[in-house]
C-alpha cells in the first residue's frame, strides 16, 4: 500500500454527514480546502497587519503577489478588468496555495481532483457568461460571430466558435487537474523505486548503490513540481483574465 | 580598414576610399538600428521563461478539449435525435477545427483567425 501511487488521491471521510440522502461528509479534500483558505488568509492578514512604508519580508511577499496578479489582469483585460481583481486574486491564491500545500509529504492535493478544478472553471465561465449578458445583452453573442466572414460561412464558423467556447472550461480544468495528478504520480513512482531498490535482496550490494539514481530523479522532480505548481496557478489566472476580457469586450 | 582598401584600389586614390568607408558606416548604422529593433521585438516576447513554459503547457489541452467537446455534442445530438453515426462524425470534425483554432489562438499566432477586426495581443 505504501508504494501505491494512486493511494494519495483517495478521498476519505473524516466527519460523515448525510443530509436527505446526499453525502455531504467532511472529507480530507474538504479539510485541505479549509486549510488552503486558512493559510491564504493567514498569509495576507499577517502580511498586511504591519503596513510599514518599508515593508518587512512578509509584507513584501504579499505586495509581490498583489502586484503580480494585478499586472497580469491589467495586461490582458485592461484597467476595466480591475473590477474583477478580488475574484481573480482569490482564484490565483486558492490554486497556488492548494498546489503548494500538496507538495508536503502525506498532504492531500485538492487540485488533483477533476471535480474541484472543473467547479473552479465553471465559476469562471459562469461569471463570464453572466457578466457578458448583463453588460452587453444580446451583443455578447457577437463573440460567436466574428467580423469579416463571408455570409455563407457564418453558420459554420459560429458553430466552431461555440464549440471553441464550450471547450474553455474543459481545457481550463483538465489542464490543472492532469498536471497535478501526473506530477504527483510521477514523483511517487520514482521515489517508490528508492524504497524497492533498498529493500530488494536479489541485487545485493547493487541495490543501495543504484537506489541513488531514482533518488536524484526524485529531487529533480520535486523542483519541477514546485515550478508546475506555480505555473499552473499562473496559467489558470491568465486564462481567467483573458476570458473576463471577452466578457468586457465581446466584439471579436 | 583603410590600408587594405587603399592596397586593393591603389589606382583610385582617396576619394573612392572615403566613399567606401562612408557607405560602410551607413550600412553598419542601419544594421545596428535593425538589430536593436529586433531585440526590442524579441525582448517583449522573452519577458520570462515562465511565460513561455506556461504557454507550452496550454497548447495540448486546448486542442484535446476542442475535440472532446465537439464529439460530446455530436454524441448528445445522436442520442437525442437518433441520427447515429452522423452527428458524431460531423461534430468530431468541427471539434477538430475548434481545437486547431484554440491552439492557434493560445499560441498567439492568430489573434483573429478570420482577418479583419481588431488584433488582440495577449
Amino acid at each position: 500500500m505504501a508504494n501505491d501511487p494512486i493511494h494519495q488521491f483517495q478521498i476519505s471521510k473524516i466527519i460523515p454527514i448525510e443530509v436527505g440522502g446526499l453525502d455531504l461528509s467532511f472529507t480530507n479534500s474538504a479539510l485541505f480546502m479549509v486549510a488552503t483558505v486558512a493559510v491564504t488568509a493567514l498569509f495576507l492578514i499577517m502580511g498586511t497587519s504591519g503596513r510599514g512604508l518599508v515593508p518587512t519580508r512578509w509584507q513584501s511577499m504579499v505586495e509581490m503577489s498583489y502586484e503580480f496578479v494585478a499586472s497580469t489582469l491589467r495586461s490582458s483585460a485592461g484597467n476595466e478588468g480591475m473590477r474583477f481583481f478580488p475574484f481573480v486574486f482569490s482564484i490565483f491564491m486558492f490554486v497556488l496555495i492548494a498546489n503548494l500545500l500538496g507538495m508536503f509529504p502525506y498532504f492531500f492535493t485538492v487540485t488533483s481532483h477533476l471535480i474541484v478544478t472543473f467547479a473552479l472553471a465553471m465559476v469562471v465561465i459562469g461569471l463570464v457568461v453572466i457578466y457578458g449578458f448583463a453588460k452587453h445583452g444580446a451583443k455578447f453573442l457577437g463573440l460567436f460571430v466574428p467580423h469579416g466572414v463571408p455570409g455563407a460561412l457564418v453558420p459554420l464558423v459560429t458553430l466552431i466558435e461555440v464549440i471553441s467556447f464550450l471547450s474553455r472550461p474543459i481545457s481550463l480544468s483538465v489542464r490543472l487537474f492532469a498536471n497535478m495528478l501526473a506530477g504527483h504520480i510521477t514523483l511517487k513512482v520514482f521515489t517508490g523505486f528508492v524504497v524497492s531498490l533498498l529493500a530488494s535482496d536479489a541485487l545485493g550490494i547493487f541495490g543501495p548503490i543504484t537506489s541513488i539514481l531514482p533518488l536524484v530523479m526524485g529531487v529533480a522532480l520535486t523542483g519541477l513540481e514546485f515550478l508546475v505548481a506555480f505555473l499552473q496557478a499562473y496559467v489558470f489566472t491568465v486564462l481567467t483574465c483573458m476570458y473576463l476580457n471577452d466578457a468586457l469586450h465581446p466584439s471579436h | 580598414m583603410s590600408p587594405e582598401n587603399t592596397g586593393k584600389e591603389s589606382g583610385e586614390g582617396k576619394p573612392r576610399g572615403a566613399d567606401l568607408s562612408e557607405r560602410m558606416d551607413r550600412l553598419s548604422r542601419s544594421l545596428d538600428a535593425k538589430r536593436q529593433a529586433e531585440e526590442v521585438r524579441h525582448g517583449s516576447k522573452r519577458e520570462g521563461d515562465a511565460k513561455g513554459i506556461a504557454l507550452a503547457l496550454r497548447l495540448s489541452t486546448e486542442f484535446v478539449a476542442g475535440i472532446l467537446v465537439g464529439s460530446g455534442i455530436g454524441w448528445l445530438i445522436d442520442s437525442g435525435l437518433g441520427t447515429s453515426p452522423w452527428g458524431l462524425i460531423v461534430f468530431l470534425l468541427l471539434g477538430f477545427v475548434a481545437g486547431v483554432i484554440n491552439v492557434l489562438r493560445s499560441a498567439g499566432l492568430v489573434s483573429d483567425p478570420y482577418g479583419g477586426g481588431r488584433g488582440r495581443n495577449d
